[in-house]
């Protein structure tokens, strides 16, 4: 099993959107946007099946997720992971003086990692803040 | 029978729908479901009914563990933490009232804090691109009547805005626009094939991070010069032939969201694409809205304009409003170690602010006043619930297009639940005792 590299990007989604309003605690939030979507073309390169826990990592911090096939796509060499405390775990946070963190297009990389977890929001950023 | 309240105004995102209807039970305390909002509106209502909401502020033990603690005492901790920083952040802003983001900025002012609301991760750049070239826009009402060509660029509406297509921009159908989405050319540019883009009669699957060359090419194509084979992936007869249908409608709008905000180049992106708007009117009506993310993160710019002159990122340390995006700006405060306490209030950075920003949150004195558990209260000292603004209590909020709308209550909150507006009153009257002011 090979690790890759993509550029992901995050935004909102359905399931997002309503899982956060159903209460970020809870599973179904964690299911929604602890996931990262990638092309059929990227999990032949992985070498791994669809929804498997995999590492996402970059130079700003790495988070375990599943990974599923894209449900917007195809979008070739490009990694979608709902916004949320998983996709904020590894995006650029510089602003180059304009404030807004760079949230599209950080250079990741993704490996298989099928014995990890992934942790709910709650304990996703307890783990990483305290 | 059930009880229905109409013309309920949804307290979601930047579209504000307002034809909202809500059944509650006979004794009017219950909301049993909600009719015409969208799955994420409609789960915002039902969600304030939660058997297992936190109805008390919480403090963080020593253990880690939570102790419930009365309002008077989250309002003397609140207060102090306040009033004891030499440098406070007070953030967020966006999913409350206008009344209410008015009061924090009163505190604001006494205790000398920064102050910053969602636009700083959201549409920050579209303010400060604004502030420099100006921009020619509409209502959404214009939209439904008179657009026939609408530009979704880097947002995706179907599923972050659920009916702004149906309710403005593309299905209704309008004085000048009577055959509906027939009567319109919708265009879609994502570097994703998005639900919005399969939706669209053009999708220009451009390559991420290439917007301003997309626009910039659009530019040329409007004046007829040359352009090379490929600009950001798409063929330049493709861009032409886009420049053209844009150039020939009635009235064009460009709806734009957070794929030309965050992706670098960030405002240049927003000046080049009122740059486009600019050029367009050369030829036809057009217009550019940003598609706005909270349901009053519009407010709030708008408060803080009345208030200070600046949308966002205001300094108030030195007892008058500085602002400087980029050094007054939350997460550079944060990543730099400028703020000494945070204090947020109707958003959630803990879930959407970079992760090093929330470890800077987690290692400071913090207060987090929010109806729901989030991220942000799970690392704040102290949490405080309140009532959920649009449906326990009413309020103003502004639309993505600027037009204020009053939200409705629906039920009332639970029993002895503070609103934002009554808690942020009582640490205002709390912080002028501490400071000795009148």
């Amino acid at each position: 099993m090979a690790a890759i590299q993509i550029n992901l990007i995050s935004g909102r989604t359905i399931q997002q959107g309503v899982s956060m309003e159903n209460g970020k605690e809870k599973l179904a939030y964690r299911d929604a946007c602890g996931i990262l979507e990638l092309d059929d073309a990227e999990f032949k390169r992985l070498g791994c099946f669809k929804n498997t826990n995999v590492r996402v990592s970059s130079e700003f911090g790495s988070v375990v997720v599943k990974a599923i096939g894209a449900t917007q796509g195809p979008h070739p060499g490009l990694g979608w992971i709902p916004m949320g405390p998983w996709a904020n775990a590894v995006v650029n946070p510089n602003t180059y003086s304009t404030g807004m963190p760079t949230f599209k297009g950080t250079p990741v990389t993704v490996d298989v990692a099928e014995d990890e977890v992934v942790l709910d929001a709650i304990a996703l950023i307890t783990e990483e803040c305290l | 029978m059930a009880k229905i309240v109409t013309d309920v105004v949804c307290p979601f995102c930047g579209t504000l729908c307002d034809d909202l209807e809500v059944a509650l039970s006979d004794d009017g305390e219950e909301i049993l479901e909600v009719y015409n909002a969208c799955t994420i509106g409609a789960t915002k209502f039902l969600h304030s009914q939660a058997k297992d909401r936190v109805t008390r502020p919480q403090m963080k033990q020593e253990d880690g563990s939570w102790k419930e603690v009365t309002y008077d005492e989250a309002v003397e901790y609140t207060a102090n933490l306040l009033v004891d920083a030499k440098k406070p952040l007070m953030y967020g802003w966006s999913s409350t009232s206008c009344t209410a983001q008015g009061t924090g900025s009163e505190i604001g002012e006494i205790v000398g804090a920064c102050m910053d609301n969602t636009a700083t991760v959201c549409h920050g750049s579209t303010l400060i691109a604004v502030q420099d070239v100006g921009v020619p826009s509409a209502t959404l009402g214009e939209i439904a009547n008179r657009a026939d060509r609408v530009v979704f660029w880097g947002c995706n509406p179907a599923h972050a805005h659920p009916r702004h297509m149906s309710r403005y921009s593309i299905f209704p159908r309008g004085f000048f626009t009577g055959k509906g989405s027939k009567s319109r050319k919708m265009f879609v540019v994502d570097p994703r094939n998005t639900d919005t883009a399969k939706m669209a009669d053009v999708h220009l699957q451009l390559e991420q991070g290439h917007d301003y060359e997309l626009l910039s090419a659009i530019r040329v194509a409007l004046r007829g010069e040359a352009l090379p084979d490929f600009v950001a992936g798409i063929p330049k007869e493709q861009i032409y032939e886009t420049a053209e249908t844009l150039r020939s409608g009635r009235f064009t709008v460009i709806f734009f969201g957070m794929g030309v905000t965050h992706s670098l180049g960030k405002n240049h992106n927003i000046d080049i694409a009122i740059a486009v708007t600019r050029d367009l009117n050369d030829y036809t009506k057009a217009a550019i809205v940003p598609m706005r993310g909270h349901y009053n993160v519009t407010g709030s710019g708008q408060v803080w304009g009345w208030q200070f002159g600046f949308p966002f990122c205001l300094d108030l340390t030195r007892g008058f409003a500085r602002y400087n995006p980029g050094d007054s700006s939350s997460n550079d405060l944060l990543i730099r170690d400028e703020v000494d306490a945070v204090f947020v209030l109707g958003s959630d950075p803990g879930a959407h602010f970079p992760v090093g920003s929330v470890k800077k949150i987690a290692q400071l004195p913090s207060v987090c006043i929010d109806p729901h558990i989030t991220p942000t209260s799970a690392v704040s000292k102290l949490h405080v619930p309140v009532a959920f603004v649009g449906v326990e209590v009413g309020g103003c909020a502004y639309r993505m297009d600027n037009v204020p709308i009053e939200t409705r209550k629906v039920v009332e909150p639970p029993e002895g639940m503070l609103t934002d507006e009554e808690f942020l009153q009582k640490v205002l009257t709390r912080v002028r005792e501490l400071k000795g002011a009148a």
